[in-house]
């Protein structure tokens, strides 16, 4: 839709510019008051200006939310989700695309309706699973009369278990699975033509050859771009995180240290601290999305696509 | 031995009958060209040979090993696809070497080899470039080199010039046949271009409807067809068909009224309802005063620059000749046409099959066939 007509364009700009700092200015207050002192920060009226207290602020954050073990923890979580998310969205979507199997569609739904049940609808199930991982492999057991048939044929009882609570793998297997990112793959995975399949057959390479040399480099600007989002949502966990770990000391992320940084109502109201805080803790996101960004765009742009 | 022997090939999906028996053998170092209209199982043929298709009854064997249940990549053929199919994330060297690398071979012995490759189909200024980066053509060659590279035992290509232009397409038509010339490869080539067919084949099959309509050199083709489709499909216009019968006079009678004095034709096939064919360019222009003339009124003429067709219309049937004289006409003018009885044919109405007219005609045919 192409508009000509000059106060046209100024209502579009006004309307963008008047979004664009509905957007900012929180960013902004954050920063400001990240960079007062306290007793600027509890003047009223708010002032909109920044101050001079920033990095002694950054660093009494830094210290008072221990953030440099939590910026580890968040990191390894947020990239161990990421990565585990898009090799299992590649992968089941590649056997939904380039498969016929009977149960092919039905095993897409399957995937698609989890669409429906985000981590806050199935938590207490996923907290049972992750305190026991191996519980439905005993269920499994008991119900078929293996473990009485081995408790009585060698006297031993059966009972697995493998405790997920208070763990990198607990933090992460569970988030894992997405549905979002399969979607994105098969959508993918539908545009690349049946001849380049066959071609690919023709010059003898096998499905997992054909996955890696062919279909993994095509697709990494859907990659990235998934990396991104990824990412930036699975920093940004709080519930699952704050279950999941009674050690908070060891296993903590920064967004649960968020909580740490708010001044107790009955301490001293140092809101630049927490503000700082708030400045180091979504950095990280801000960075991989200016990065990334960089990134698919170049790959939208370039020929090979 | 046959390079590739087709006995029995039959295609199924679900209750779709789309091949219905195929038999045929391809010697070694032919150029087979498979013809026919679009959706009469021709690429689904070679698909079968290739090893990307099941093959539902009967038997394929390459070079004497009956094929039905290897992988592709055991059967020893190179296929060129219609859209190119080249990798676009490699450069036209990962692309030709691509077969070579997942046979293992050594980096070194495979640019050799991807080097000599692309020289001969001169794709060497090109090697570091993607197949975004090159034109039409230059894919098609990239495509044919990822064939070559392999040294395959045969070459299928599934309708591979239908995305060039008409200029490029008669290019590439000459360096798959000087390639053919060189590598002395057994070949296959799927095309719904009678042009391309009749020019590049040693031997062409001409299917339709899941059926091979006839086996035969280009020539024999055009000159003998086996069956009435046969006699439509070949040829640029298409062959005269007539429909009528003989009477006991020795005349044909079709349309409304029309009588064709063909008194060496007709014995033996009095009132068999059949169609008579004559090739446009064998009807010639007479004089009305010319015996057995036929009389007709001109449709309209289609200018084709050394010569020109008429459409006629002799009494309710449609005849076209090729004519090169000059002479004023326009549509609605009587004219007066004639052909030889050696050259015509008679298809039978019911069978669709070639009926034997007796040796006059037989060596009319084979005369012609030699020329």
């Amino acid at each position: 839709m192409i508009e000509r007509s000059p106060i046209f364009d100024a209502i579009s700009y006004g309307v963008m510019i008047l979004g664009l700092m509905l957007v900012l200015l929180p960013f902004w207050i954050t920063f400001v008051a990240g960079s007062q002192s306290i007793q600027e920060v509890t003047q009223v009226p708010i002032n909109l200006w920044p101050s001079s207290h920033l990095l002694e602020n950054l660093q009494a954050a830094w210290d008072r939310a221990d953030l440099g073990p939590k910026m580890l923890n968040s990191f390894l979580v947020a990239s161990g989700v990421t990565i585990g998310k898009i090799v299992l969205a590649s992968l089941s979507a590649f056997a939904i695309v380039f498969f016929n199997f009977r149960a092919r569609m039905v095993c897409f739904w399957l995937i698609f309706m989890t669409l429906m049940l985000p981590l806050e609808v199935r938590i207490v199930p996923t907290y049972a699973i992750a305190a026991n991982a191996l519980q439905p492999v005993q269920a499994i057991l008991d119900v078929t009369g293996i473990s009485w048939l081995l408790q009585t044929l060698s006297g031993v009882q059966v009972s697995l278990e493998w405790n997920l609570l208070n763990s990198y793998p607990g933090m992460i297997l569970p988030l894992v699975a997405t549905a979002t990112g399969t979607f994105l793959y098969r959508q993918f995975f539908m545009t690349i033509p049946d001849e380049l399949v066959e071609a690919s057959k023709m010059d003898g390479s096998g499905p997992l050859r054909f996955f890696w040399e062919v279909l993994i480099p095509l697709s990494r600007t859907n990659m990235l771009a998934l990396a991104t989002i990824m990412f930036v949502s699975s920093w940004n966990q709080y519930l699952w995180p704050l279950l999941i770990t009674t050690d908070r000391a060891t296993y903590g992320t920064v967004v649960m240290q968020l909580k740490a940084l708010i001044p107790d109502p009955t301490g001293l109201p140092d809101w630049n601290v927490t503000m700082a805080g708030a400045l180091i803790i979504m950095l990280p996101p801000l960075l991989v999305v200016a990065l990334m960004q960089r990134w698919f765009v170049r790959g939208l742009i370039s020929k090979d696509k | 031995m046959s390079a590739i022997s087709l006995s029995g090939v039959k295609k199924r999906y679900q209750k779709n009958n789309v091949v219905h028996g195929v038999d045929v053998e391809i010697e070694a170092g032919e150029f087979v060209v498979i013809l026919g209209p679009s959706g009469c199982g021709k690429s689904t043929l070679l698909r079968m040979i290739a090893g990307l298709e099941d093959i539902t009854e009967g038997e394929i064997a390459i070079g004497g090993t009956v094929v039905n249940k290897l992988e592709p990549r055991e059967r020893g053929c190179a296929m060129v696809f219609q859209n190119y199919a080249l990798y676009p994330h490699m450069s036209v060297r990962q692309n030709i070497g691509y077969a070579l690398k997942v046979a293992g071979m050594p980096r070194a012995e495979r640019d050799a080899k991807v080097l000599k490759v692309a020289k001969s189909v001169s794709l060497d200024p090109y090697l570091d470039r993607k197949p975004g980066e090159l034109s039409g053509g230059q894919r098609q060659r990239v495509a044919m080199a990822r064939a070559m590279v392999r040294e395959p035992k045969v070459f299928l290509f599934d309708e591979p010039f239908s995305n060039l232009d008409a200029k490029l397409r008669v290019a590439m038509r000459a360096e798959v046949r000087n390639l053919h010339r060189s590598l002395g490869v057994t070949s296959v080539f799927v095309t719904h271009d009678q042009t391309e067919a009749m020019t590049l084949a040693d031997r062409l099959i001409i299917m339709n409807a899941g059926v091979v309509e006839q086996v035969g050199k280009p020539s024999e083709v055009y000159h003998n067809p086996a069956s009435l489709f046969v006699a439509d499909f070949i040829g640029s216009p298409a062959m005269n068909l007539v429909r009528g019968f003989f009477g006991e006079d020795g005349y044909f009678r079709h349309g409304q009224g029309g009588m064709i004095h063909l008194p060496s034709l007709g014995q033996g096939l009095v009132s068999r309802e059949v169609s008579l064919g004559v090739r446009p360019e064998l009807v010639q222009r007479v004089s009305a005063e010319t015996k057995g003339a036929i009389t007709a009124v001109v449709d309209y003429i289609e200018e084709l620059g050394a010569s020109r067709l008429i459409y006629a219309n002799a009494d309710g049937s449609r005849l076209i000749a090729v004519d090169t004289s000059n002479d004023a006409l326009g549509t609605g003018m009587p004219i007066h046409l004639s052909f030889a009885a050696v050259d015509a044919h008679v298809f039978d109405h019911d069978t669709g099959r070639r009926v034997d007219l007796g040796d006059a005609n037989s060596a009319a045919t084979r005369a012609r066939i030699n020329a």
